[in-house]
């Protein structure tokens, strides 16, 4: 499958995604699918900065939950939806800039446990500044309809497919490639490091932000600090992974297979989910560094050569 | 200020499990270059060891350690053996990147196998003479955590012995600085990591055993430890052991200190911000300074 084909094809899956609350009545079903979405939304963003960039951000869920904090706000001040989700995304990547250059001091590990700890201090805080659960409005629960959260997470995750799409072709995204593969090469060869990877980072945290606004507008009640809570990130990092890293299709592929997962094992066992993922985890960092989406590809492959020996064609 | 002073003491005393919990993190970063984020996990495993001795069997905590290390020394030889082993064959940049990330999974499953095998509840372990403490003038020491720091020290103090006494202990240190070299003088490299990894988990396991005495085990306690393990390493930078000790106990004084200026629930962040500052401000990380 060529990358434009593969791209056409999660279009198409989009467009008929898009008609699925037409044809089904079922709230357990697009709950399921909205889940997806944001996974999908959520996992894409940390794909920018981690998969592309390079750049492991252990913190991503302070992004998410200040998109969530201030997309919440506003909206039961009155704000219209696609607004507030807009302002979450603002302030999230606003944040990212006030800490941003100070961060990409440091490097590789240390980027991600500094970040780590970062996400860590702005939970704690929020969880000590509003302790009370946040509830809907009798009001806007009465008039809760799920077709619309369900929109706002399709076309976050449309958005956050067709922006890595395009960032993956664009100047801007060799230039971070680049600075994956080795950051003191690409300065030598002209690449801005720091300011790519402010780059990428806004835009990954900007997109966190969004999906943190979603949250928000699904939730009927939380505590503000559960959004903040570092679970946020461990998903991401682990459908990115799982799926394929610095790809376009493995979040994709990985939220899918995640959630699937998620919500089957957990009706019976608590947290199995977890202990799978974290083995598969292990065994894709060391053994498949590509995860499912080059799997794929390579058995993809080897069973195009067998069928192609089977037939007697030039291979 | 009376409330003041007891904090401190209190401080004191957990400060000296978070040099302990630091202890064998710092080992196995400045050895192997391998940053083991399931440091807190192996850390909550030994304290689920001491608690089930305990239930099971009444043995006394301080009595189970004497089964806790050995038994955690053993997990940590498996967990090099089938993962870390496969890490320390990267170079460096990646090497500390890849064990990032497989301790994090490493983490992560073995949380959820904690809570499908013993569920999310906090545990502890009460002994008779749990509740005993001492007065000092108007400050009340309790003696089990009195205990806890006097074991914690001593096992510091004897890790400190064995890698400055032991020919093994040279060799672990000889690696630390340069692997390069120590190959060069004939040291079984390899062996140096695993050696370390395995001493690493058992202080783990011991540090686990002394939480669970006087504090709580569950299944989520290790993130929360591998966050103070990490910020006792970054403020003493690598190398020593006493020093590592010795900054656990800052650690501990200085989250008494702010919750007593800011109120309990800050306690968790002063360490954070301690931590992310000595980051800033020393990018290039823990292997220069020494």
């Amino acid at each position: 499958m060529s990358p434009r084909a593969g791209g056409l094809a999660l279009l198409a899956l989009f467009a008929a995604l898009a008609l699925l609350p037409l044809g089904v009545r079922r709230d357990d079903l697009l709950n399921f699918v909205l889940l997806i979405l944001l996974t999908i939304t959520l996992a894409q963003s940390w794909n920018i900065v981690a998969g592309y960039a390079g750049q492991v951000n252990l913190g991503h869920a302070a992004f998410f939950g200040l998109g969530a904090l201030t997309a919440r706000t506003l909206w039961i001040g009155g704000a219209p939806i696609v607004l507030a989700t807009f302002a979450g995304a603002l302030v999230a990547a606003a944040f990212a800039l006030l800490i941003g250059a100070a961060a990409f001091r440091l490097r590789g590990a240390y980027f991600a446990i500094g970040t780590l700890a970062l996400g860590e201090i702005l939970r704690t805080t929020v969880g000590n500044v509003l302790p009370e659960i946040s509830t809907l409005p009798v009001a806007s629960i009465a008039g809760y309809r799920l077709a619309h959260r369900y929109y706002l997470a399709l076309a976050l995750a449309a958005l956050s497919v067709i922006a890595v799409a395009l960032l993956a072709r664009s100047r801007l995204g060799l230039g971070m490639q680049a600075i994956r593969e080795d950051e003191d090469a690409a300065e030598a060869s002209g690449v801005a490091a720091l300011g790519l990877k402010l780059r990428a980072l806004v835009l990954s945290t900007g997109l966190a932000g969004a999906a943190g606004g979603l949250f928000a507008y699904y939730q009927i009640s939380y505590y503000p600090a559960h959004a903040f809570n570092p679970t946020w990130t461990f998903d991401a990092l682990l459908v990115t992974f799982i799926g394929g890293v610095g790809t376009l299709h493995g979040p994709v592929l990985g939220a899918i297979l995640y959630v699937f997962l998620k919500e089957y094992l957990t009706v019976r066992w608590v947290d199995l989910h977890l202990l799978i993922f974290g083995v598969l985890f292990i065994a894709i960092v060391l053994l498949f560094p590509g995860g499912l989406v080059q799997a794929l590809i390579q058995a993809g492959n080897g069973a195009r050569r067998r069928l192609g020996r089977r037939s007697g064609a030039p291979t | 200020m009376l409330l003041i002073e007891q904090q401190i003491v209190l401080g004191l005393l957990l400060g000296g499990l978070y040099g302990l919990a630091a202890a064998g993190l710092s080992l196995v970063f400045g050895v192997l270059k391998v940053l083991d984020v399931a440091h807190g996990e192996l850390i909550m495993l030994g304290g689920y060891g001491a608690f089930w001795l305990f239930a099971l069997l009444h043995w006394d905590p301080f009595a189970s350690l004497l089964v806790v290390i050995p038994a955690s020394l053993l997990l940590g030889v498996v967990l090099y053996a089938v993962l870390f082993g496969f890490v320390v064959r990267a170079d460096e940049e990646t090497r500390v990147k890849n064990s990032l990330l497989v301790g994090f999974g490493l983490a992560l499953a073995l949380h959820a196998l904690a809570v499908r095998l013993w569920t999310a509840d906090d545990r502890s372990i009460t002994t008779s003479y749990g509740g005993a403490v001492i007065a000092v003038g108007d400050l009340s020491i309790p003696v089990i955590r009195l205990l806890s720091l006097a074991v914690a020290f001593a096992l510091i103090a004897g890790l400190h012995l064995l890698l400055t006494r032991w020919r093994w202990g040279k060799a672990i240190r000889a690696t630390a600085e340069d692997w390069q070299a120590a190959l060069l003088t004939g040291i079984d490299v390899r062996r140096a990591y695993l050696l370390a990894f395995a001493i690493g988990t058992a202080l783990a396991g011991a540090a686990g055993t002394l939480v669970t005495v006087g504090y709580s085990v569950s299944p989520s306690i290790g993130l929360e430890w591998t966050l103070k393990a990490l910020i006792v390493v970054v403020l003493a930078g690598l190398g020593s052991m006493l020093g590592t000790f010795v900054a656990g106990l800052f650690l501990g004084v200085a989250e008494a200190l702010s919750a007593a200026v800011f109120g309990g629930p800050y306690r968790e962040v002063v360490g954070l911000v301690i931590f992310v500052v000595v980051l800033v401000l020393r990018p290039r990380g823990l292997f220069g300074a020494r």
